[in-house]
């Protein structure tokens, strides 16, 4: 188990490769499709602090609030491949270090992921109470209004949040190698 | 006499089917999980995601929390007795619905597809999607399921023939349809998962039986000798692909492979597959006059 404090360092991140188990520790911000639309279309300023050196969790969660204080209830990953088409251009923008999310994403996140010193993050879907444990505080939230909750920007505070490496800054992807091995398999079944 | 009921009653003890599903994992479906478990190396990736899997499950058994804070798609499949009002449930089960998103059993996940807006509930159109069909037994039974959106967006229909697959008009046929489906899905749809296929019928009528599929406990046994060979044979090789629990490799990839029949037009034949995660919520309530019982 590697421990990651965040923000986290480009060198650090550079230096783990697919297959590492990580345990996050620090702030973070979730972030989906209205989030990664909003970034990408306005460059809004009044995240760039907040993004920079750390993770954006592709995470809408199930929330509870009470006075004026909010509480994550569940809060697993979502399918991180819609956000391929923003995913690298947000990563340089914002500098941010990592993504996490579930099911992996493209070659254009895996080429900015390299040039940049990043890497993407499993974590394991339908987990979402054992997650939502590891988020201990709810810092602020961004856009609740308009993208409503599961879309909005929680900043959060995790301690020992888990998840595994499963693409690097060296151009490594366990989803790529899986899926080679797998359709060749499938191939098989299929035209025997 | 026709079935007596109490509306307010029937909306809390749907409330309480609400919280069960999205709190607590079938018991054959934990039961799955554990099997696959064991079955995979010790120490291997495979073995640490299926563990965090059952302790997480255990762990929102515990708390009333959700397993997956995806509560997906609402559906309940309704038989009500004769002489009960369809409206009279629809808007009892709306009811719930808001009640059970209040008390955060749901995320609010209806969206407007033209403006994008989020309602807030869980109610809109067609959401939650409600099927009704009636019985001459005296009991409301409602099966419900709670059908997250990355399974929802890996489930895939297919129309045979079809010639990249080789695959003819027949069973053989719809078994390379489901291999081709389940590779494609890789870990996206949160494997391990379980399958329902429908063979046949219409677009709608082959999902909807696909999705009823669902509701089948993963150690019975279709009454149709070749449905149930199919499936044997599915669960067998679908296992042998190697994408694991959330597409890490490994040996458990499916949980469990359910087939029904539709009849269809001459024209078509229509493989109709809904991927369901391994978060497999599922419950059914019987309402009776005087009692309400869970499974």
């Amino acid at each position: 188990m590697i421990n990651l404090q965040l923000p986290v360092s480009e060198e650090q991140i550079r230096s783990l490769k697919i297959g590492d188990e990580v345990s996050l520790t620090g702030v973070m911000v979730t972030g989906r499709d209205a989030a990664h639309a909003w970034m990408i279309e306005e460059k809004p300023e009044e995240v760039r602090e907040l993004l920079n050196g750390t993770v954006i969790y592709h995470c809408g969660p199930v929330v509870s609030q009470k006075d004026d204080e909010w509480t994550f209830v569940a809060a697993g990953p979502t399918t991180s491949i819609r956000e391929e088409p923003y995913q690298g251009d947000v990563m340089k923008e914002y500098k941010l270090r990592a993504v996490m999310g579930k099911g992996g994403m493209g070659e254009k996140t895996l080429a900015a992921l390299k040039e940049h010193g990043g890497v993407y993050l499993h974590a394991v879907g339908g987990a979402a109470t054992l997650q939502a444990q590891s988020v201990k505080k709810v810092r602020d939230v961004i856009k609740l209004e308009e993208f409503g909750v599961p879309e909005a920007m929680w900043v959060i505070e995790v301690e020992d949040f888990r998840a595994v490496v499963t693409m690097d800054s060296h151009g490594n992807s366990i989803h790529k190698t899986i899926k080679e091995k797998s359709s060749k398999i499938a191939e098989k079944l299929i035209h025997s | 006499m026709s079935f007596q009921f109490n509306p307010d009653q029937l909306r809390d003890s749907i409330v309480e089917l609400i919280r069960i599903t999205s709190t607590q994992l079938p018991k054959d479906v934990l039961q799955a999980m554990s099997d696959g478990r064991d079955s995979e190396e010790d120490g291997s990736p495979a073995q640490s995601v299926l563990d965090f899997m059952i302790r997480n499950a255990k762990a929102a058994e515990q708390n009333s929390t959700p397993i997956c804070q995806d509560t997906g798609t609402n559906i309940h499949y309704v038989t009500i007795p004769v002489g009960v009002s369809m409206n009279l449930v629809r808007q009892v089960i709306i009811d719930a619905t808001k009640i059970a998103t209040e008390k955060t059993y749901l995320r609010p996940n209806a969206v407007d597809s033209v403006t994008g807006k989020n309602t807030g509930d869980n109610t809109g159109t067609m959401a939650p999607y409600i099927h009704f069909e009636e019985w001459d037994q005296s009991a409301i039974k409602i099966q419900f399921a709670l059908k997250g959106g990355g399974s929802e967006n890996v489930s895939a229909q297919y129309k045979l023939p079809d010639s990249t697959l080789n695959a003819g008009r027949n069973l053989d046929g719809v078994y390379k349809c489901v291999i081709d489906a389940v590779n494609s899905a890789q870990g996206l749809g949160c494997a391990p998962g379980v399958l329902g296929i429908g063979v046949g019928g219409d677009r709608a009528s082959g999902m909807l039986t696909a999705k009823k599929q669902l509701f089948r406990n993963l150690s019975d046994t279709n009454p149709n000798v070749q449905l149930a060979e199919l499936e044997e044979k599915l669960y067998k090789d679908l296992n042998t692909l190697e994408i694991g629990p959330m597409g890490f490799g490994g040996k458990t990839t499916v949980l469990g492979v359910k087939a029904g029949d539709v009849h269809r037009l001459p024209a078509s034949f229509f493989v109709s597959i809904a991927y369901m995660c391994w978060a497999d919520r599922r419950h059914t309530m019987t309402f009776t006059e005087t009692e309400v019982t869970y499974d």
